[in-house]
């Protein structure tokens, strides 16, 4: 099941320099770490502050759905995966994020621009189980 | 001031996302398959966002609190314990059997796919379970650190 994507290095770059951007103005202004585990952890019951994250929330789900339905922008979307096993992978992150403190967002971008080395850490070991696992699932189980 | 601005930020953060290609599970995938389909987008997005918090966080870490609030709220542990290595192992291995992360996750689901949604509430589940479990773990011998 060959899935190809297009390289992309120029919307890429400029949308991770979004991303970061985001990450700078949380900063700035919440004074708050822009990673998605962190931001989804804090909307169960017991926190303060689910305001403002909420509507980060929002802001970052309405951004595609304005852009497709308004804007009428294509956005490529693929996902090949089973549900079953997009259910596996949803537990296994939600789990794996919530012991690990953090995700390609949190430790990924913020932790690594503050030279954190937990998230260094977490961010060689994320990527390495991935790439392993992709390397399973697509080249060593069934041989494809 | 803080809700709306949040809401702004969330719309650059989902607008990078977007533009990115990182809320498209396939791309995520195909950039750890060097073996096959490579697409190393996923290098860029992460090097221009690093590029631009590296030395934003650089700026704005020097100014003594952030607009909003008294004070900027960082992590402070330093400490390498095993919940965040196997942690970190587990998220790798349930983002390479689908190719969504949360950040990537949350943006895509404007996009309306079933797939997204089926993530989302997987994860959250996982969340809520992980919550529990370190709960039991804790409870017995409070941490004091």
């Amino acid at each position: 099941m060959s899935d190809m994507t297009a390289f992309t290095p120029i919307q890429s770059l400029l949308g991770g320099a979004l991303i970061g951007l985001s990450a700078v103005l949380l900063m700035a202004f919440h004074g708050r770490i822009a990673g998605m585990t962190g931001i989804l952890a804090g909307l169960l019951p017991g926190q303060e502050g689910r305001g403002w994250r909420l509507a980060f929330l929002a802001g970052a789900v309405l951004a595609p759905l304005l852009a497709t339905t308004l804007g009428g922008i294509e956005i490529p979307f693929s996902s090949q995966t089973p549900l079953p096993w997009i259910v596996v992978s949803g537990l296994a992150v939600g789990i794996g994020t919530t012991f690990g403190g953090g995700c390609t967002s949190g430790h990924g971008i913020c932790g690594n621009a503050r030279l954190s080395r937990r998230s260094i850490l977490a961010t060689l070991i994320f990527m390495l189980a991935a790439g392993l696992t992709v390397y399973a699932i697509r080249h060593g189980i069934g041989g494809a | 001031m803080a809700v709306p601005l949040a809401f702004l930020i969330g719309l650059v953060f989902g607008t990078g996302i977007m533009i990115s290609g990182m809320a498209n599970p396939a791309k995520v995938l195909n950039f750890f398959d060097i073996a096959g389909t490579w697409d190393p987008s996923l290098a860029f997005v992460m090097g221009g966002a690093l590029t631009v918090a590296l030395i934003g966080y650089r700026i704005v870490l020097r100014r003594p609190r952030p607009v909003l609030d008294t004070c900027f709220h960082l992590p402070t542990r330093r400490d390498i314990d095993p919940a965040l290595i196997g942690g970190s192992a587990l998220f790798g291995v349930g983002w390479g059997i689908a190719g969504f992360c949360p950040g990537g996750s949350i943006p895509a689901l404007g996009l309306l796919r079933p797939q997204a949604a089926v993530f989302v509430c997987a994860m959250l589940a996982g969340m809520a379970i992980a919550r529990r479990l370190r709960a039991r773990r804790a409870a017995p011998r409070p941490r004091l650190s």
